[in-house]
């Protein structure tokens, strides 16, 4: 690793920065389509070779080719992984939004720009550093139409040398990316690479601050999308129907389904699977085949974004009615509507707890890691057969669609729980059944597959009035018994879901309730709460509706908490006002926002420092 | 049936089943309402075909038709679903168990109105599935709106005039990848338990689009659905013939006149022409046939193509021989070094 000394002579501000290492973040702005997704990953796994914490966020357009998309990379000594909202290193390869791209940096950013562009006519309190693109592209891809493709490694190579970056670590991560199948695109874009790097070296001197130096922080660590941690999760769960309908951003996650199931789950004896996969016609087809089939007995599931979850509404009713069943990943992204596809959110909570008509309430899980999107997964399907009810997983854009640092998954130790299920056997001794009813006085009867070898295993579906015989009823008192079951199961449904994380601290009068990737601005908020105000926080970050007692209990230690939550409307607040006295509900603060980039830290402190008043 | 010497106390299938094993609640349709006779033959269809109830489950979406699943098959498992929506329900379940004979009851709303997506879909798949429409015209529970397959020109009870063209199901069924299609008429007993038990042995889509006319919405002068128009327009493509694979039963077959079409099961349909050359695996012949009988105002019956080759979705789908449903955590959950294996790659 070479050391740039910082040349007080070159193009920049003038003065003498101190280094900043290992604490910046780097925006590149590109057109999507143009092959940046490589060597922004290669930028990526780099850093995170070299031991320094990082993560990235693609900010995409809800396009296939030609408008601009933002990819933000952050290395945190500190470990920080969310967005930062001050870009501090630029690189501008978009004519159309360079301009404003550069007017919007702070003083003393660092821009990296396609020469023609003449970006450095346009402030003076930045550091420039040009680079003629396509005279670099020419000699190292005599192909034409690949250039455009490898143009962009090339600022791979440029920020390798101004950022101190490891060329044996980029060659490492560049070959990882495209493995031993696609070695020849490798070597070219390597060439590509390398020939950025010999350009930064031969012609700039290095002025800004900026640099990576190596840490022993990220050991053993992986990287990988929510959305493919869920899949995994899935995979790993022993899911045996997976039904979906493409929709952005949740087709990641059935996408990476299919490869792992394709992998691990073929029988090495038969040569068949031990699974099915159907690309439904629409979403509301794809939720009827897993109750469809979680009712005969499959470990059923789909995946969706909002536009998904809002057509499913009539038979997730019909779920919860029929007690079946159903893991339902729901991937956020900005609503109402069609809204922003490709922006996050944490936007469908109410509806999604409330979904159909009538009274019916449903449980969900929030994970804010890949981690718990994989571990999450497993226990969702152990949840949903245990309390024969549909469930949601909770996922949104910045978790599902990006690249994330984690902890290799651990191996599940429970073996799996089908559930009430009575097999011929059962029935034999039992002597028969009532399907709906209370039998355990935890609210969750017993239940037969199609296909169980006894005259005594069949009962009638229904989505009609029922008693606890599943036949048909339009009485008062058996509808009302129906449904006082189904609250009561409800409840019970809350010493079983996963708890809370909760962070006491003693000297603490105001708390944090957050959920999801929330989560990453909330923990920096809290340390620059401290450092900068010097208040100190607690923590609870939620994981599941229906709510626990913790979190009441959290709220009763604490004079103020602010619910922290990526929507307009304060969801998460609101449902916790449904079920929360007035006296509880009046210490809860509401912080929101809905933007629809990643939530940064500096929003939530400002938010909070506002309120406090001070 | 075979006779035995000394007539056993209960009369019994040939897995040792009473009818009364394959019949279901007592019906709240109208008296005279077709649906009730497709009951009917479901239940005399299942009794002689002596298929285990338990191996059966049934369907239904919404509707008067959507009512009937619980009037047949008692000891099988029987979902009633949501409206239009009962193909993706029975996909799944078809999916999660193989092993377990499907069989759904829809009406021409559910079909051919609100669930016309889902049933187009079904079509491509070919499900091993029997799929009954109970076609009557019209929606009954709402008291007598039109449905899609009202013919043009039909009139209601109140006068009004249908003057919108009708989907014709079994055309759909057709075009789109049904791999056993044909017509029926509730009134018609033994052409009905003929394809009935034809699609029980066969593996694949059977759509059966049955006639069935609501006595109290569209059974009047001027319905293109009632009995008597029925009388007056069933034009019958062909005489059906059907030996199933536990009887031994040799049939002189006359050249050129009889074609045989040997099913899943073992089982024989035996289908003779009628008048005009007609050649039930051939899709053109059908469609052909189905549009000459519309000029003509004819209801065209009987089975206009089966197709015993084609792949069914599990076929496409190489699933399991096993049903999904109960395999064991040794073969749904994969070892711990798949899961290392798959950390390794994202290091």
């Amino acid at each position: 690793m070479s050391t740039i000394e910082v040349s007080p002579d070159a193009a920049r501000p003038g003065e003498f920065q101190q280094p900043v290492v290992n604490d910046f973040s780097i925006q590149v702005a590109t057109i999507n389509g143009s092959g940046s997704q490589t060597a922004n990953t290669v930028l990526m796994r780099t850093i995170c070779q070299m031991g320094v914490p990082v993560s990235g966020k693609n900010m995409f357009p809800s396009n296939i080719q030609g408008l601009p998309t933002w990819f933000t990379i952050r290395a945190s000594k500190h470990g920080y992984v969310a967005r930062k909202k001050e870009i501090d290193f630029l690189v501008a390869m978009n004519p159309e939004t360079a301009r404003e791209d550069v007017m919007k940096l702070d003083s003393s950013a660092a821009v990296v720009y396609d020469e023609p562009l003449k970006l450095d006519a346009l402030r003076s309190d930045l550091y420039f550093y040009p680079v003629p693109f396509d005279k670099l592209v020419g000699p190292v891809c005599p192909e034409a139409k690949l250039r455009k493709l490898v143009r962009n490694m090339i600022y791979d190579g440029i920020l390798a040398r101004l950022l101190s970056l490891d060329m044996e670590e980029i060659h490492k991560a560049l070959f990882k990316q495209f493995g031993k199948r696609k070695a020849k695109a490798a070597e070219l874009n390597w060439g590509a690479c390398q020939a950025g790097y010999d350009y930064a070296a031969k012609t700039f001197t290095k002025s800004d601050p900026y640099r990576i130096e190596r840490m022993n922080a990220t050991a053993g660590k992986i990287i990988i999308e929510g959305n493919s941690a869920a899949a995994l999760g899935c995979v790993f769960a022993g899911v045996t129907v997976v039904t979906w309908y493409p929709i952005t951003p949740s087709s990641s996650l059935v996408e990476a389904m299919i490869g792992y199931l394709k992998r691990f789950r073929i029988d090495k004896e038969t040569g068949k699977a031990t699974y099915a996969v159907v690309q439904a016609e629409d979403e509301l087809s794809a939720i009827g085949m897993v109750l469809g089939a979680a009712w005969a007995g499959a470990r059923s599931a789909t995946s969706t974004a909002g536009p998904g979850i809002s057509l499913m509404s009539e038979f997730v009713g019909l779920g919860y009615y029929a007690e079946i069943p159903a893991v339902i990943f729901d991937v956020q992204r900005v609503g109402p509507s069609t809204g922003l596809p490709t922006r996050t959110a944490q936007g469908d909570l109410i509806s999604t707890a409330l979904l159909s008509h009538g009274d019916t309430k449903h449980p969900m899980f929030f994970p804010h890691s890949p981690e718990e999107c994989f571990s999450l997964a497993i226990e969702a399907f152990d949840f949903a057969e245990r309390f024969q009810t549909p469930l949601f997983i909770m996922i949104d854009l910045d978790l599902g669609m990006n690249n994330w640092m984690a902890d290799p998954f651990e191996y599940p130790t429970k073996p799996i729980e089908r559930g009430k299920v009575l097999t011929a056997a059962d029935l034999e001794r039992l002597g028969g059944f009532a399907r709906y009813k209370d039998v355990d006085g935890d609210g969750v009867g017993y239940r037969t597959l199609p296909g169980t070898n006894h005259p005594q295993a069949a009962y009638f579906t229904r989505g009609s009035g029922h008693n606890e015989k599943a036949q048909y009823t339009e009485r008062e008192d058996d509808y009302i018994h129906n449904l006082d079951r189904l609250a009561h199961k409800f409840d019970t449904m809350r010493s079983h879901v996963p708890k809370p994380v909760v962070e006491y601290n003693q000297k603490a009068r105001i708390g944090f309730v957050a959920f999801g990737t929330s989560d990453y601005a909330v923990e920096e908020s809290r340390d620059q709460l401290k450092f900068e105000y010097g208040i100190e926080t607690s923590y609870l970050r939620l994981r599941a509706y229906p709510f626990t007692q913790d979190l009441l209990d959290f709220i009763r230690k604490h004079d103020r908490v602010y619910v922290v939550e990526q929507n307009r409307d304060a969801q998460m607040l609101g449902l916790m006002r449904l079920e929360f006295a007035a006296e509880d509900i009046a210490r809860l603060r509401s912080m929101r926002y809905y933007g629809g980039l990643p939530l940064d830290a500096r929003t939530v402190t400002d938010d909070v420092i506002h309120q406090e008043g001070k | 049936m075979s006779t035995t010497l000394t007539p056993p106390l209960k009369k019994v299938n040939r897995i040792a089943f009473e009818v009364l094993s394959y019949k279901g609640a007592k019906t709240t349709l109208c008296a005279g309402c077709g649906h009730n006779a497709i009951s009917e033959r479901v239940v005399e269809c299942f009794y002689e075909m002596g298929v285990e109830p338990w191996n059966v489950a049934k369907f239904s979406g919404i509707g008067c038709s959507s009512k009937s699943p619980a009037y047949f098959l008692g000891m099988s498992h029987g979902f009633n679903g949501v409206h239009g929506r009962m193909p993706s329900i029975a996909t799944g379940a078809m999916l999660a168990n193989r092993t377990v004979l499907g069989i759904g009851v829809t009406g021409d709303g559910d079909t051919a109105s609100i669930g016309l997506g889902q049933f187009m879909h079904l079509l491509r798949r070919n499900l091993p599935f029997i799929y009954i429409i109970e076609d009557n015209g019209v929606y009954g529970l709402t008291k007598g709106q039109f449905s899609a397959t009202a013919d043009l020109g039909s009139k209601l009870k109140t006068g009004v005039i249908n003057d919108l063209p009708p989907f014709d199901c079994c055309a759909l069924a057709l075009r789109c990848g049904a791999t056993l299609v044909a017509r029926s008429f509730s009134g018609d007993k033994k052409q009905l338990q003929t394809i009935l038990k034809a699609a029980i042995a066969h593996q694949g889509l059977s759509v059966i689009d049955v006639i069935s006319p609501c006595t109290t919405f569209n059974d009047h002068e001027g319905s293109t659905k009632s009995y008597s128009y029925m009388k007056e327009h069933d034009e019958i493509l062909n005489e059906l013939d059907f030996v199933p694979f536990y009887e031994d039963i040799s049939v002189e077959i006359p050249d050129g006149e009889v074609r045989e079409v040997e099913l899943h099961d073992g089982s024989k349909l035996r289908i003779r022409k009628i008048g005009r050359d007609y050649d039930p695996s051939s899709k053109f012949d059908a469609l052909k046939a189905l549009d000459e009988a519309q000029q003509k105002s004819e209801v065209l019956t009987g089975v206009f193509y089966i197709d015993t080759t084609k792949p069914t979705f599990m076929d496409m789908l190489n699933m399991e021989d096993a049903p999904l449903a109960t395999l064991p955590e040794s073969k749904v959950r994969p070892p711990k070094e798949a899961l290392d294996q798959a950390m390794e790659e994202l290091r």
